[in-house]
């Protein structure tokens, strides 16, 4: 009788980290949301009528000047990953390196907000012209996005600090600040050129 | 109820166990009764309006006289409501969360703490709604779909607040169902019971999270929009203003590429509710499981790609009028595919007219003019026609009613003896169901007439155009409205039936229907954590009528040997490795 049932089903694990699925769905869902906003600023730049776009008097997006808050968001990304490894090996080594990639993380959202104040101050606002208006909306959502990475990547860093800290959260943490790294090239690619 | 003597010492207390719970089946419920308050709302709404549109200037009684700004905020608050508060809780919030860990065989979902949050905001969007009718200015009255310019400058909609708030609560919805989607999806995939493998799934689990899928995937980019509207209508930018280097289509894209997919993370659980239903009062195996779910798929990922013939007419370019016309008739293969399934399933079983087998057949029946009518809207040609006649209205009610109301009746039936332990009663569910759907058709086929001749959807009063206030005209709105009164008098049934079976109606034992899935198991209602014994499966879902066993039934988690050995050479239900 037991030839004809085959073998019994074996018990179910995880494919996939419950903390890692349910963020990479929420990340899904996040890419989602910033293709639809640029994909928006493409099309009513393709479609905008002369003179409407940008005002000849508001200033040109400082593209050189973010490319080095583009580079330091990135290397805090590659840090992460670093620390990712060396956790794995030893968590406590760990600390030092997600602190590095916080600290790259906080100068990125920092100096964005300085470049904030400079165009302000220059003329471009958000209601000065449509560049104005999406430039202010995506660079700030991806701002806002990056300031709840960062609270999460510090939580993380305190509880790897104090020995508390579940690979599970650590995993959701990178996950999400993987995200933020990686669309902000996307971001500035279309946005500041 | 037979608990521990531990049991009462534990007891949560109400508050913790019913308002701050994070057991699936509490949250399913709240999602479930939330959705069905919303509805009275809602259909309170749809009453007031169609006197209106009937009886034209007559004070409508529990309301008053209705006004131009009150037709349209009405016209807006029951579309919003009855797809926004009322198919989306009670078909996803509702049955996904009941359903899902009960049928695959976990103690609840992954995330519990998210689970809570997601209703929590869930209600909270709610009151912000409800909340919007009384601000100054009133309840936004610029249609379901939002379409700026009206939507974006409130020297337009006149409603400054209403507007706002009207944009806050359809975004909170929206994360309430991102958070749930994101358990939906993941316990789905990590806490099946042991043995159940892919294609053991239910239908009814496959189409839910196919459509948290569709969800997740199809709703950023209305958010994007959503924040955009926000900021022309509180910032002031244009996003949305032609005037100022802004275009207001862009809305209809943003919106339409989730609205679209949204029709059918809708139908998809509709469809998945009529699927158990159907097979366990059929007694037969369902035909061609696999089909249903490459189907479920191909329909998920076309319906990505067809939404812009909601704007035929919105100045598009004609080629790509006629690629969307396509993608539309394609789409319509899929789903016929799934109702020629249905229909195999029902062919040569031994079916039983239960309550709950009544709406099923009723929601394949209403569904199939839905989608037939559809195939006119999804043509270009004669969609530039039809575009905002009443006929796209007795067309979206073709489909959406018997998605919303007769696949939820069907589930509510059908589940209702697992959900409180008791069952419903047949009779007076048989009354409402065929009062509720013959005045149902009654209502909406007059409607696709006027359509055809003219009406258009958005007036408020007809004796401005005297093409359309011929008396003969006017007999069959007022037809469509008395039928529609019938319709809602026939949910009082429903309503005293459910309330008075909550308390009076027979106990129920845990499988009283000869079901074959897991949450028969489970005792009805099931405790927290939900199975004495954790189970483990041991086939396909849908073993009815096997020709070796004595019992025309085959639970999953009955062992081969327990109680009606498989014969010698007899066929083993799901191949190994399948």
């Amino acid at each position: 009788m037991e030839a004809t049932l085959g073998p019994l089903p074996a018990r179910r694990r995880e494919v996939v980290p419950n903390s890692v699925l349910g963020m990479l769905l929420f990340v899904a869902a996040e890419v989602m949301f910033f293709a639809g906003l640029i994909s928006a600023f493409t099309i009513t730049r393709a479609g905008a009528k002369p003179g409407t776009w940008r005002l000849p008097s508001e200033p040109v997006l400082p593209a050189a000047a973010t490319a080095f808050n583009t580079a330091a968001l990135v290397a805090s990304g590659l840090l992460l990953v670093w620390a990712n490894r060396q956790y794995r090996r030893n968590p406590a080594s760990a600390t030092r390196t997600v602190l590095l990639a916080w600290m790259l993380g906080a100068i990125f959202v920092v100096l964005q907000g300085r470049e904030w104040i400079g165009l302000l101050s220059q003329g471009l606002t958000i209601r000065s012209s449509t560049l104005g208006s999406f430039f202010y909306v995506i660079v700030g959502a991806h701002g806002l996005h990056a300031v709840g990475a960062l609270i999460g990547l510090g939580v993380a860093w305190w509880r790897l600090r104090n020995g508390t800290l579940s690979p599970g959260f650590l995993l959701g943490a990178q996950t999400f600040w993987y995200f933020v790294v990686g669309v902000w090239p996307v971001i500035y690619g279309r946005v500041y050129f | 109820m037979t608990g521990h003597p531990h049991d009462a010492a534990r007891d949560p207390g109400f508050v913790k166990k019913y308002l701050w719970s994070t057991d699936h089946k509490t949250i399913g419920l709240q999602y479930m009764l939330t959705g069905m308050a919303m509805a009275l709302i809602g259909a309170f709404a749809a009453y007031v309006f169609r006197m209106q549109a009937a009886f034209p200037g007559a004070s409508v009684p529990l309301f008053g006289p209705v006004e131009a700004a009150d037709y349209n905020y009405l016209v807006t608050m029951h579309g919003t409501i009855m797809i926004f508060w009322v198919a989306m809780p009670v078909l996803l919030g509702g049955f996904g969360n009941y359903l899902i860990p009960l049928m695959l065989g976990c103690d609840d979902m992954v995330f519990p703490r998210v689970n809570r949050l997601s209703y929590q905001i869930f209600f909270l969007s709610s009151v912000v709604l409800v909340a919007s009718f009384f601000v100054p200015g009133g309840a936004f009255g610029g249609a379901w779909t939002a379409y700026p310019p009206l939507s974006a400058n409130s020297a337009y909609s006149m409603t400054p607040f209403g507007s706002t708030l009207w944009l806050l609560a359809v975004a909170l919805e929206f994360v309430a169902f991102l958070l749930g989607g994101i358990n939906f999806i993941t316990t789905t995939m990590n806490s099946r019971a042991p043995g159940m493998k892919m294609f053991d799934i239910p239908i009814i689990i496959w189409t839910i999270v196919i459509a948290a899928v569709l969800f997740m995937g199809s709703v950023g980019p209305l958010v994007a929009g959503a924040v955009m509207l926000l900021f022309d209508q509180v910032v002031g930018t244009g996003f949305y203003d032609p005037a100022r280097g802004g275009d207001p289509v862009l809305w209809q894209h943003l919106f339409w590429f989730f609205g679209h997919p949204e029709v059918y993370v809708l139908l998809l659980p509709a469809m998945g509710i009529v699927a158990e239903v159907m097979v366990v009062f059929a007694r037969k195996k369902l035909f061609a499981y696999r089909t249903i779910v490459y189907s479920a798929v191909a329909t998920g990922i076309i319906s990505f790609f067809v939404w812009a013939h909601h704007q035929f007419v919105a100045g598009i370019d004609p080629r790509m009028a006629s690629l969307f016309s396509l993608t539309t008739l394609i789409i319509s293969i899929p789903v016929a595919e799934m109702f020629f399934v249905y229909i195999a399933t029902l062919y040569g079983g031994s079916i039983r007219f239960t309550t709950p087998m009544l709406w099923a057949l009723g929601f394949v029946a209403e569904f199939l003019l839905g989608g037939v009518t559809g195939i006119f809207l999804g043509s270009a040609g004669s969609d530039i026609y039809f575009h905002d006649t009443y006929f796209v209205v007795a067309h979206f009610h073709y489909t959406f009613f018997p998605i919303a109301f007769m696949a939820a009746f069907a589930g509510i039936t059908f589940w209702f003896p697992k959900m409180f332990g008791r069952m419903m009663n047949e009779t007076w569910g048989k009354v409402h169901f065929w009062g509720t759907v013959i005045a149902f058709n009654i209502c909406f086929i007059p409607l696709f007439i006027t359509g055809t001749a003219g009406d258009h959807r958005r007036v408020f009063d007809y004796s401005m155009f005297a093409e359309l206030a011929t008396p003969e005209m006017q007999s069959l709105r007022i037809l469509a409205t008395r039928a529609l009164l019938v319709t809602l008098a026939f949910q009082v049934v429903f309503v005293i039936n459910f309330v008075y079976s909550l308390f009076r109606g027979t106990v129920a034992e845990a499988n009283p229907w000869k079901a074959n899935t897991l949450e028969w198991l489970a005792p009805s209602p099931p405790p927290h954590g939900n199975f004495a014994a954790m189970p483990v499966v041991y086939r396909g879902p849908y073993e009815y009528n096997v020709p070796s066993r004595a019992l025309d039934y085959w639970p999953q988690y009955e062992p081969a040997d327990a109680t009606d050995p498989v014969a010698p050479g007899a066929r083993l239900p799901l191949p190994q490795g399948a």
